[in-house]
């Protein structure tokens, strides 16, 4: 990997006290986040990559691990520092229908970071910023003083996006974005992204579910089954040679809008995703696996590089 | 070419609020064959679902005003009487809800949720029979039999969805309308749901209209495909004819296969659709796709509705090709 390191996170942990047990929703994450760059997280509901998300933004505290921001250690940062960190880093939500206030307008909601920033001395240099963001992500000055419920989800997104970027971020965690979004608008918020990233330099981390979104705007990808890091490469070697079972069984699931593939029976994998209350030992993929030998029972496989820049955690992938 | 098994006829659905007149499904024409996979494509706000609670007689019965004509089995389902209609639910035309999480009663173990509508529709068989007839369908669905006495949280949202088709297919009905079956599910679970509902619908030999907005799903289960845009079927053919890429087709289905991120290839950027899908109630003149076609000419913003250029089973409603 080449640039500077924006982000880092070794052995990044999130556990939650559950009536049954510790819910283990991340465990022991590490990954190096290069400026500039765009890193996809991939996986099913329930694999904690949401809380991964949020917990590298101190959304919710971690359990253990440090994460390691421009160069510094911000894990155990009090909540004033925070708030100043946090004009570096921002989050898109997933859902534009209940992550903007009904009852702040399209410019109130823009300008609340602003605001909250002391970012400029009067109201006339804040109302053109927000004008200024409303055109860079494509809204119409005419939106300004109507509320979010008037608007379809592509544009309550562009006003999510827009309140995001307004404090110039270096680094923005971006969790499904366009998942609730129809195809033909998912593409137009896709290649918005796309633009601001290139605009602003800034750095994403991609969280998503969708294999085929992720493949399109990532640079590496990382994928998480049950909080633990299962595969990370360049999204382009994932999508060419995948080498852990979880990830080719992800890949095959995909339903491919070609005719060409009908036919092909893909294979299905057995099973549903297990508790991550209390996990037992061993390889956590062992039960849903096509190939598990006794080993996979027993001891939890490590992470480790099968070839440059191709981390695989299976007892079965090492070279 | 097998019988006919479902006709829907210049049908209409407008849904009256307050002072707004939604146009939400405009004559519309379709036909399903028994023994047929029928993917109806559409995005939000297409008229793909006011459609599928019409055949049932689902929609409300104050805001919704339907015209035109939905054939079964030779006759008319359009303002027919509730008691017919109920006669008709469950057991020859049954639906798959979208949300598996709460189209189940909570209250009620899930095997009593599949019993009652046997019960309703045979209501001469013992208990013994129902309880080996709900065995037998849980089992189909490969559920095990021993979990019918559980409640609908005890399941995750693949085995509810399970469940609801379970429900569905307990009479053998002739059509199954799946109404996006598996968006809420993740990938695998859906590549399960999916397999097994076609190897069921192999089995059951029943038509099924399938509702979703995933190409991706229609590629793999259909044998037809209608595409659906503010309320009206703009291209219907073969699964083959639609997905032809070689052939002519609507522009709307040219964009929606354009916007779609390709796993196979890496493309530097997307070509969305420009500009919004309209609200049923701000429908504009002339074809409803005008403001966002690439191909626009005068006529198409203009003139009345485009015609329908049909090619064998291929049709398509455009002013490009006449």
């Amino acid at each position: 990997m080449s640039g500077k390191v924006l982000l880092e996170c070794v052995n990044l942990k999130k556990y939650f006290d559950t009536p049954g047990g510790t819910l283990h929703a991340v465990d022991d994450v590490s990954f190096k986040l290069c400026e500039g760059k765009t890193l996809g997280v991939v996986g099913e509901s329930g694999c904690g990559k949401s809380t991964l998300g949020r917990t590298i933004l101190r959304l919710t505290p971690s359990t253990g691990g440090k994460i390691i921001f421009d160069g510094e250690d911000i894990t155990e940062k009090g909540s004033k520092d925070m708030i100043k960190l946090r004009q570096k880093m921002q989050m898109i939500f997933q859902d534009p229908f209940s992550s903007l206030d009904p009852k702040m307008t399209v410019s109130q909601i823009i300008e609340e970071p602003l605001r909250i920033h002391k970012v400029y001395k009067n109201k006339e240099e804040r109302s053109k910023r927000v004008n200024e963001l409303m055109e860079i992500v494509g809204l119409d000055d005419r939106y300004v003083n109507i509320y979010p419920h008037e608007l379809d989800g592509g544009r309550r997104q562009r006003i999510g996006i827009a309140r995001s970027i307004a404090l110039n971020p270096k680094f923005i965690v971006c969790d499904e974005p366009v998942s609730a979004l129809d195809v033909s608008i998912q593409a137009q918020i896709l290649n918005l992204m796309m633009d601001l990233k290139e605009e602003f330099g800034l750095t994403y981390i991609f969280v998503t579910h969708d294999l085929s979104v992720v493949k399109h705007i990532s640079d590496d990808i990382l994928v998480l089954y049950l909080g633990k890091m299962v595969e990370m490469t360049s999204s382009d070697r994932l999508f060419e040679n995948p080498v852990h079972p979880y990830t080719k069984a992800l890949l095959s699931a995909i339903p491919i809008p070609d005719i060409t593939f009908k036919g092909k029976e893909a294979e299905v994998m057995k099973g549903e995703v297990t508790s991550p209350i209390e996990p037992p030992e061993g390889c956590r993929f062992a039960a849903r696996c096509p190939m598990p030998s006794e080993r996979c029972f027993k001891e939890t496989p490590e992470f480790v590089e099968v070839e440059e820049n191709h981390f695989v955690a299976c007892h079965k992938c090492k070279k | 070419m097998s019988e006919k098994l479902l006709e829907i006829k210049n049908f209409n659905v407008r849904y009256t609020t307050d002072k707004v007149i939604s146009r939400a499904v405009n004559h519309v024409n379709l036909t399903i064959h028994k023994g047929e996979v029928l993917g109806l494509v559409g995005e939000t706000g297409a008229g793909k679902t006011s459609t599928a609670l019409a055949i049932l007689g689902l929609l409300p019965k104050y805001t919704a005003e339907v015209d035109g004509e939905i054939i079964f089995e030779g006759e008319n389902l359009v303002g027919a009487r509730e008691k017919k209609l109920r006669a008709i639910r469950g057991k020859k035309i049954s639906m798959i809800f979208q949300d598996p999480m709460t189209s189940l009663n909570p209250v009620f173990r899930v095997g009593e949720q599949i019993a009652d509508v046997i019960k309703f529709h045979d209501n001469k068989l013992s208990h013994g029979e129902v309880a080996e007839k709900v065995d037998d369908i849980l089992k189909m669905v490969g559920i095990p039999a021993s979990r019918k006495g559980e409640y609908p949280h005890q399941f995750s949202g693949g085995m509810k969805q399970r469940v609801m088709i379970a429900i569905a297919i307990a009479c053998n009905p002739d059509l199954l309308i799946a109404d996006e079956p598996t968006t809420a599910l993740d990938v695998t679970i859906q590549a399960q749901v999916i397999k097994m509902m076609r190897s069921l619908q192999k089995e059951l030999g029943s038509s099924v209209l399938l509702i979703t907005h995933d190409l991706g799903i229609v590629a793999n289960f259909c044998d037809k495909v209608a595409i659906m845009y503010g309320g009206e079927i703009v291209e219907n053919g073969t699964l083959e004819e639609v997905f032809d890429k070689s052939r002519k087709h609507h522009p709307y289905t040219e964009g929606l296969f354009a916007s779609l991120p390709d796993i196979t290839t890496r493309t530097e950027r997307l070509t969305p659709i420009k500009g919004l899908t309209p609200h049923p109630s701000e429908l504009p003149e002339g074809c409803k796709f005008h403001p966002r076609c690439p191909y626009c000419m005068d006529v198409c913003r203009s003139g009345g509705n485009p015609p329908q250029h049909q090619n064998g089973t291929h049709m398509i409603q455009c002013h490009l090709f006449s």
